[in-house]
């Protein structure tokens, strides 16, 4: 398994939000903010690595039948331990994230990562996986949250860029989730066409 | 004899050619808006024609801008760009800042029309949805310039604010409303509000020269404004009826958003019956808003409602071929037996 072809499959041409289309739900309601990106995306990447894992591991093991049920099982184990990791030392990300982290045990990206890879795959090879689709689901986060929070409230990650009354309202309302998100895939086609006709050339 | 002087095109019927194009159609339906933006500019000061101006350049530069980059032909000379930056000024406050205009010029061209493809492609009226957008700064989207103010042409930041006729409708102060606006301000435009939806009777001047130049078909508007009128009509509200109903037609934008906004080809249906289901649909989601809803008005997204539904009505209003007749619905009871028929045999 070589790690660059994975790590571009994570970041663009398998890109799980811009191009699988998954795990939509969290990405549209908590990238208001920066941190909150940075912090629903690195808990995505961790619980995501590590049950790549722990499903590798136990892919002869499950029987066939109840295979779903026990991804499930393994994720929220995961998904509890980051919980309590959060709460415990970074107390106004699991504030602000709310619900939508035990919501990771349903992340769709977390799921079909299980069942279309680790349980075909060797362990670091589902690992190496883990990362790289964590990481492009972190980075189409921050692009999306640092878009939402500079045009809805003219900050970044914090820090004031231009004065709060000259943003756009409905850019940190759910409207600008859908927005930025559109406006992204479509973007997204568009390279991939692009890049597409030139190999054709 | 030469048979290039004679012009002929080679080429499949039909052959009778006008010079009707999107430009022509364009430029038709801007001599229809002139009118009441001359109002506009007489009730509300020079300011108004600024905004105007500051909203066409706006919505043809960033459509220039956008078919450039993308190496597209360019579409700025069919003046839709020029339509949809008066609409957007229309549906505005008169003493709306500059800045926020050309957000929403950009948000109406470039993510709502050309994103989708361009002219003919967009899903929503720009206009409307940029007016959508712009809500996002509240506060300058509702401070309602009193009528008779004299703007000057680079705005100023004391103006004198009033309640619009809508604001005095959703409290149910009819008898509040009278005594400020009577019919007659309400009819000839007399009255604080968006920049261009005020004067009534030139809007529907322009809407009548519309209609007459077939520009567009009395459809839409008749329904949607029909509607409105039954409706309010028919509920008012513990008022008097005709009265609570003249001040709901003339008030807001609808005679502006019915005969303007609806009608927009790319984003109404194309047959007739759908056209009327499309403006009956557009006056019942306006007068919910206006009764139940927490906005004064519901013009805007009754419309933007119903360009979402478009689809729906075209389909199912496919006028059948010439010719073909349908089939008559068998009736039930001669279905039923062959039912039971077919549950015996099996």
């Amino acid at each position: 398994m070589n790690f660059g072809k994975q790590l571009k499959e994570g970041l663009l041409t398998e890109n799980p939000v811009l191009v699988q289309l998954l795990g939509m739900c969290s990405t549209l309601a908590i990238t208001t903010s920066i941190s909150n990106g940075l912090g629903m995306g690195v808990s995505v990447l961790i619980i995501l690595t590590c049950s790549n894992i722990v499903i590798s591991l136990l892919r002869k093991i499950i029987p066939d039948q109840i295979r779903i049920a026990a991804y499930i099982v393994v994720i929220a184990g995961f998904v509890t331990m980051v919980d309590l990791l959060l709460q415990a030392y970074f107390q106004d990300i699991a504030e602000s994230l709310g619900v939508f982290i035990p919501l990771i045990v349903v992340n769709c990206i977390i799921l079909a990562r299980a069942e279309s890879f680790a349980s075909k795959n060797k362990v670091l090879p589902s690992a190496v996986d883990g990362i790289c689709q964590g990481i492009g689901y972190t980075l189409v986060l921050l692009v999306m949250s640092a878009i939402r929070e500079l045009l809805g409230s003219g900050s970044l990650a914090g820090n004031q860029i231009f004065p709060a009354e000259y943003g756009a309202l409905m850019m940190a309302l759910p409207v600008g989730g859908f927005l930025t998100l559109g406006c992204l895939i479509a973007l997204m086609q568009w390279a991939q066409d692009k890049a597409a006709n030139k190999e054709g050339k | 004899m030469d048979y290039k002087e004679l012009n002929l095109i080679g080429s499949s019927s039909p052959h009778i050619r006008t010079k009707d194009g999107t430009a022509h159609i364009m430029a038709e339906v801007l001599i229809a808006l002139v009118p009441a933006l001359a109002f506009s500019v007489y009730n509300f000061g020079w300011y108004v024609l600024t905004v105007t101006a500051v909203s066409v350049v706006g919505c043809c530069f960033f459509e220039w801008l956008y078919r450039t980059l993308m190496k597209k032909n360019n579409t700025i000379g069919d003046c839709s760009a020029a339509v949809t930056g008066v609409l957007i000024a229309f549906v505005c406050p008169p003493n709306i800042p500059l800045w926020i205009i050309l957000i929403g010029d950009f948000f109406a061209i470039v993510i709502v029309k050309q994103l989708f493809g361009g002219i003919g492609k967009n899903f929503l009226n720009p206009a409307l949805a940029a007016r959508a957008f712009m809500l996002s700064w509240a506060s300058a989207m509702s401070t309602w310039v009193a009528p008779g103010s004299h703007l000057p042409v680079f705005g100023t930041v004391d103006v004198v604010t009033s309640a619009t006729p809508m604001a005095y409708l959703h409290e149910n102060n009819l008898q509040g409303l009278m005594e400020v606006y009577d019919l007659r301000d309400m009819f000839v435009g007399f009255i604080g509000g968006s920049l261009g939806e005020v004067s009534a009777l030139l809007l529907i001047l322009g809407g009548v020269w519309m209609i007459f130049r077939k520009i567009i078909t009395w459809y839409i508007p008749v329904s949607y404004i029909g509607t409105v009128a039954v409706l309010t009509f028919l509920f008012p509200r513990g008022n008097d009826p005709m009265t609570w109903m003249l001040y709901n037609v003339l008030g807001g934008g609808l005679i502006l958003g019915a005969f303007f906004m609806a009608t927009d080809y790319v984003t109404s249906p194309v047959s007739h019956k759908g056209q009327v289901i499309f403006g009956v649909g557009c006056g019942l989601i306006t007068v919910f808003i206006r009764y139940f809803g927490s906005y004064s008005e519901g013009v805007c997204y009754a419309i933007l409602v119903m360009n979402l539904t478009v689809w729906i009505i075209d389909k199912n209003t496919r006028p059948s071929r010439f010719g073909v007749v349908k089939e008559p619905k068998a009736p039930k009871e001669a279905k039923e037996p062959e039912k039971k028929k077919e549950a015996a045999a099996k």
